[in-house]
C-alpha cells in the first residue's frame, strides 16, 4: 500500500514543478530583451554559478564557491546546534515547572519579537567583527522557534496521560522521562525543523559581520562589485541547500516519529 | 464475611462551589461485577476518580483492602472511555508499561506482555501503533494494560460508550470472560440500563443534587443472560422506573 501511494504521489509531485517553469520562463522574457539590465537572465545566472563552481574565468568569484559553502553549512549546523542546547532544555523549563514560567516568560516573550537584523550592530560590539558574531547571530536566529515550540510541547500533554501512567506505577518524580518527554517529541521536532529553517534564512544577516567567506558573504561582496548574477546565484544556493536540509530533517522525523499520526 | 475489597464511607466530593458527592456508601466484595447507574452529571465519573486516587475526598473516605486510598497506585487499574494509550508505543509496550514502570526484568517485562496481547487476542497488532487501531482495539489495549499490572479492583469509566453496538457487544462478552477467568472485580460506569443488567452482579443507582447512592438491586438472574427475555425486562422495567422517578423529582424542584 505504502508503495503504491508513494509511486502516485511521484507524478503529483512533478505537477509543483508547474509554476516554477512559468516563472522561470517570465524572468526570461523579462531580461533577455535588454542588454546589460540590472537584473541578469537565468542563462547568465547558470553561467556565474558554473563559474564559482569550477572557476574557469578567473575573477575573484571563480571557483570559491565550495569553500562558501561549506561555511556556511559549518555555520548553520554549529549555530543551530547551540541553539538546540540552549534551548531545549530551557524551554522544558520554562515549560514545566510554575517558578521558571514566571520568571522568565515575560523576558523571553519581550525578546522574542526583535528580529535578528537589530542585532547586528550590537553583536558586533559584543562579539567583534567576523565569525564569532556570525555565528551568534545565526544562533539566534534558531534560538527563539525551538524554545518556544518546545515549551509549548511540554506544556500541552494530554493530561490523561499523567493519569494513566500514576495508576500503572510511575512515580511522580519520573513522570518527565516516562510521559513528558516522549509526549512532546513531535512538538519539539518541528521546533528543530523550524530552528533549522531558520537558521538558513539568517545566514546572509549573519555574514554581513565581516567574515570572509560564507554564501552571505559572497553576496554582499557581489553586491558592491555589482555582480548581480552572483548575487542571484547565491540565492539559488541558499535556497536549494536550505530545501536540502529541511528534506533530510523531514525524513528522519519520518523515521523517529512512526508513531505520530502527523509525522509517520 | 471475607474482608471487602472496596469500602466507601460517608464520601463526600466538591470542586468550588459544586458538591459532586454527598454521603455515597457502597461496599463491595472481591469478584463483584458492580455497575454505577445514573443520569449525566449524579457524579459517577467522580466516584471513580476517588476510588482510583487522582482526585481526593473532600468527606469520608475510601478503603481499598484494608488500606485508605491516598493516591492512584497499580492495584486499581482505570480504564477511560477515551482510552488513555500512549501513542508512542506499540500495543505490545503499552501493555508492558505497568510492569516496566514497576522495575521488573526486561524478559520478565516481554513475557507479561506478550501473554496479556493474546489475552486480548491483538496477536496479530502487538506492533502496530495506537494510532492505527480502531476504538474497540485500543480498549482492548486498555483493558490489558490494567490486567498486566495485576490491578485486582478494575475501574471502569463507560469504556463502551464510545463504540459501534456490534463491538460493544463483542467486548462486554469479552470483559465478562476475563472477569470470571481472573475472579477480577470490577467497578463499572455506565448510563445504559441494559447494559448494567447484562453486565453486574449489583447495579448500584446514583442520584444527582448532590450525587449520592439511591438503590442497589441484586442481579440474579444466570449468565449469559438473554436481554430479549421475560425476567430481563422486568428488572429493566423496575430500575427504569426508578431512574425515572428520580427525574422527576428533579423537574419538580
Ligand atoms: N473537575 C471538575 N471541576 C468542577 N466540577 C466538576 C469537575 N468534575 C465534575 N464536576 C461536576 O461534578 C458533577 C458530577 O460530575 P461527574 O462527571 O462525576 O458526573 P457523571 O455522573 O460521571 O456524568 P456523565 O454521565 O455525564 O459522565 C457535575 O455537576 C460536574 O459538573
Ligand atoms: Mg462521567
Amino acid at each position: 500500500m505504502g508503495a503504491a501511494l508513494r509511486s502516485a504521489a511521484a507524478p503529483r509531485r512533478l505537477l509543483g514543478l508547474i509554476v516554477p517553469a512559468i516563472l522561470l520562463v517570465a524572468w526570461w522574457l523579462a531580461t533577455s530583451r535588454q542588454a546589460y539590465g540590472l537584473i541578469p537572465t537565468p542563462g547568465e545566472v547558470v553561467t556565474a554559478l558554473v563559474d564559482l563552481a569550477t572557476g574557469d574565468e578567473g575573477d575573484a568569484f571563480s571557483g570559491r564557491l565550495p569553500a562558501h559553502i561549506a561555511a556556511s553549512v559549518g555555520r548553520v549546523y554549529g549555530a543551530f546546534l547551540l541553539a538546540a542546547l540552549a534551548a531545549l532544555p530551557l524551554g522544558m523549563l520554562v515549560g514545566r515547572l510554575r517558578w521558571a514560567h514566571t520568571l522568565l516568560d515575560p523576558l523571553l516573550q519581550v525578546l522574542r519579537p526583535i528580529p535578528v537584523t537589530a542585532w547586528l550592530p550590537l553583536s558586533m560590539i559584543l562579539f567583534g567583527l567576523g565569525a564569532r558574531s556570525a555565528f551568534f547571530l545565526v544562533a539566534l536566529g534558531a534560538f527563539f522557534p525551538i524554545l518556544v515550540n518546545t515549551i509549548f510541547a511540554v506544556r500541552s500533554v494530554e493530561p490523561r496521560l499523567f493519569e494513566a501512567a500514576s495508576m500503572l506505577g510511575v512515580s511522580p518524580t519520573r513522570m518527565f522521562p516516562k510521559v513528558v518527554l516522549p509526549a512532546s517529541l513531535p512538538g519539539i521536532f518541528t521546533g528543530l525543523r523550524l530552528g533549522l529553517g531558520f537558521a538558513w534564512v539568517v545566514i546572509v544577516v549573519g555574514e554581513m559581520t565581516g567574515v570572509q567567506t560564507g554564501l552571505g558573504a559572497m553576496i554582499m561582496d557581489a553586491r558592491q562589485l555589482s555582480r548581480t548574477d552572483v548575487v542571484v546565484a547565491g540565492m539559488v544556493v541558499i535556497g536549494a541547500l536550505g530545501f536540502l536540509s529541511d528534506a533530510l530533517v523531514l525524513a528522519l522525523g519520518r523515521r523517529l516519529l512512526r508513531w505520530s499520526p502527523s509525522h509517520g | 464475611m471475607a474482608e471487602p475489597i472496596l469500602v466507601i464511607d460517608k464520601l463526600g466530593k466538591r470542586y468550588g462551589t459544586v458538591e459532586a458527592l454527598r454521603g455515597a456508601d457502597l461496599v463491595v466484595q472481591r469478584g463483584e461485577f458492580i455497575c454505577l447507574l445514573g443520569a449525566s452529571g449524579c457524579g459517577k465519573s467522580t466516584l471513580l476518580r476517588v476510588v482510583a486516587g487522582f482526585e481526593a475526598a473532600s468527606a469520608g473516605r475510601v478503603v481499598v483492602s484494608g488500606k485508605p486510598v491516598t493516591g492512584p497506585g497499580p492495584g486499581r487499574g482505570m480504564v477511560f472511555q477515551d482510552y488513555g494509550l500512549f501513542p508512542w508505543l506499540t500495543v505490545r509496550d503499552n501493555i508492558g508499561f505497568g510492569p516496566r514502570a514497576r522495575g521488573l526484568p526486561s524478559a520478565e517485562v516481554a513475557r507479561i506482555a506478550d501473554r496479556f496481547v493474546e489475552t486480548v487476542g491483538l496477536t496479530r497488532f502487538a506492533n502496530a501503533f495506537p494510532h492505527q487501531l480502531s476504538g474497540g482495539m485500543k480498549q482492548r489495549v486498555a483493558i490489558a494494560r490494567v490486567l498486566a499490572n495485576d490491578a485486582e479492583l478494575v475501574l471502569m469509566d463507560e469504556p463502551f460508550g464510545a463504540l459501534d453496538a456490534m463491538t460493544r457487544e463483542r467486548l462486554q462478552d469479552e470483559l465478562l470472560t476475563i472477569w470470571a477467568e481472573r475472579r477480577l472485580t470490577v467497578l463499572f460506569v455506565t448510563h445504559a440500563i441494559e447494559e448494567a443488567i447484562l453486565l453486574a452482579d449489583r447495579v448500584i443507582v446514583m442520584s444527582p443534587g448532590p450525587g449520592h447512592i439511591v438503590a442497589d438491586e441484586r442481579i440474579d438472574l444466570p449468565r449469559r443472560r438473554d436481554v430479549s427475555s421475560p425476567e430481563f425486562n422486568e428488572v429493566r422495567r423496575r430500575l427504569s422506573a426508578m431512574l425515572h422517578s428520580d427525574h422527576q423529582r428533579e423537574d419538580a424542584a
